[in-house]
């Protein structure tokens, strides 16, 4: 069962990955090539995934589309994770009053719908692609910083930190030498389960005109300029983006499972007989 | 001298469990700490190396009136008190060989040159071959690893060593043997030992004197010199 998850997610993540990188450098096709004759075209052998209202490719689109999307996944996801573990390992290492003082900070943050936050900082911003970044990678910190400072806590007291006291390491030995490997694992495990929640965020900043501009192809915004030939019943130039949004995201979500699986106690504590 | 005087310290949120304990330990000599589960001996043990700061009382050490605790101890004060823990499993961390378990006080003291010869050396005196050292904690017995830990402890020679229940997950033959390194270590040293255990068999053969720690309230180990009757803890 997790073998065929582990397959099957993988695959298909690898496939997303090609057709991304491959595609737009291979193929002289223009994904910005307008042609009102054969615009809203149902799917056909030439138009796979049909044509959108300025008579657009939506497959092409949609590849595109994902091209941002993974990018803003993946680089939101690394800043989160950066800033939050740093956070994390600070509060949990030095405990005390900067332990509180950066704890009351993260529920400060947490305290705002992070989508009223991420719209305040594009805001901002001229609509492009390093906002959106700035903007999922500045909400998405807190968690990581939460599970950050609870493992750094429970490491803290175990013996072999505290033999490492009595032995004269300083703080920043124990840090590097035996904190930080051990909570690398998770740290990573969240910042993959981050990406598919950056790349929602950033297709519903899209989706309310906030994110991409909007010839720029991003799916949020394929969705938004859909959403007005759905209700005449043409169903592909919405349909289409929304699966490549979520069939990728639960694939990085599937990997993420397994590894979370490798790494559970359970698991853990088999290897230590 | 190792001086713990009016020592109570406890955890946050909790009656303490240590009051107003004194203890002395000599250079030299070998201190048996006894007492009932929950009593304190480990929590005296873990102030005695400067792992725990306590309420109050004095902890002095070779003259020196320590201040700070755990990282805000003076590394020279620290390094004088090497302690080995009850589990091993925890004891060390599970991602480094068994050599670098050993090696890393030497390491974090700036005394990364002497590696080569002070490792064969540690790990002869407590008994562990070169093929162990290869090796990762979950690839070895508690025994092993109770040795490398013993090994880490006396690297960097210290003048003190606090032994915390370090036998009684480990079978006789192996306590046996890590008695026996720790006693040709002070033998050639001079350094002072707390014993902590609830042993006692094991305390009388091994230490100078027995102290023993009351359950909960009022326990004061014995002043420097004798150990009290149990009967007067146990009220």
């Amino acid at each position: 069962m997790a073998r065929a998850r582990l397959w099957t997610s993988a695959t298909i993540l690898l496939a997303v990955v090609l057709a991304v990188l491959v595609v737009p450098p291979l193929t002289d096709l223009d994904q910005q090539l307008v042609a009102f004759s054969d615009k809203l075209r149902p799917p056909t052998p030439s138009h796979p995934f049909g044509t959108d209202d300025a008579g657009r490719d939506v497959l092409l689109r949609c590849v595109y589309g994902l091209r941002v999307s993974l990018l803003v996944g993946v680089v939101a996801a690394l800043v989160a994770t950066v800033v939050g573990s740093t956070v994390g390992a600070l509060a949990g290492a030095l405990g005390g009053w900067p332990d509180r003082l950066l704890m009351r900070l993260v529920d400060a943050f947490a305290s705002v719908p992070h989508l009223l936050l991420g719209i305040f900082v594009v805001a901002m911003f001229r609509p492009g692609l390093w906002p959106v970044i700035a903007s999922v990678g500045l909400t998405h910190w807190l968690s990581t910083a939460r599970l950050v400072r609870a493992e750094v806590l429970s490491l803290r007291e175990r013996p072999y930190v505290e033999a490492a006291i009595s032995g004269g390491s300083t703080r920043w030995r124990i840090a590097v030498r035996h904190l930080v490997p051990a909570v690398l694992p998770r740290a990573g495990l969240a910042a993959v389960l981050m990406v598919p929640h950056a790349i929602w965020h950033e297709s519903a900043l899209s989706f309310l005109g906030l994110g991409m501009p909007g010839h720029q192809a991003s799916l949020g915004t394929m969705i938004h300029a859909g959403r007005g030939s759905l209700l005449a019943g043409d169903w592909w130039p919405t349909l289409f983006p929304g699966l490549f949004i979520i069939v990728p995201t639960l694939a990085i979500a599937g990997l993420a499972g397994v590894w979370r699986e490798r790494i559970s106690p359970r698991r853990r504590s088999e290897l230590m007989l | 001298m190792l001086e713990l005087a009016h020592l109570t310290a406890g955890y946050p949120g909790r009656p303490p469990v240590l009051r107003d304990a004194c203890l002395t330990i000599a250079p030299g000599e070998a201190v048996g700490l006894q007492g009932p589960s929950g009593c304190g001996k480990s929590t005296l043990a873990r102030v005695a190396a400067l792992l725990h700061r306590p309420d109050h009382g004095t902890v002095t050490v070779d003259g020196h009136r320590v201040h700070g605790w755990r990282h805000r101890a003076p590394r020279s004060l620290r390094t004088r008190i090497g302690v080995v823990f009850q589990q091993p499993r925890q004891s060390a961390d599970p991602r480094l060989t068994l050599a670098d378990v050993i090696a890393e006080p030497l390491r974090a003291n700036g005394r990364r040159a002497e590696v080569p010869d002070r490792l064969p050396e540690l790990s002869r005196s407590v008994g562990l071959t070169d093929e162990l050292l290869t090796r990762r904690p979950h690839e070895v017995s508690d025994g092993q690893l109770q040795r490398a830990c013993l090994a880490r402890a006396l690297a960097l020679e210290p003048r003190w060593l606090v032994c915390d229940e370090m036998t009684s997950m480990l079978d006789a033959s192996t306590t046996a043997a890590l008695v026996g390194a720790v006693e040709s270590y002070r033998t050639r040293t001079g350094a002072g030992l707390l014993a902590v255990s609830h042993d006692d068999e094991l305390l009388t053969r091994w230490c100078d004197r027995t102290v023993t720690l009351a359950a909960g309230a009022a326990g004061s180990a014995g002043a420097a010199g004798s150990a009290k009757d149990l009967d007067t803890w146990t009220s």
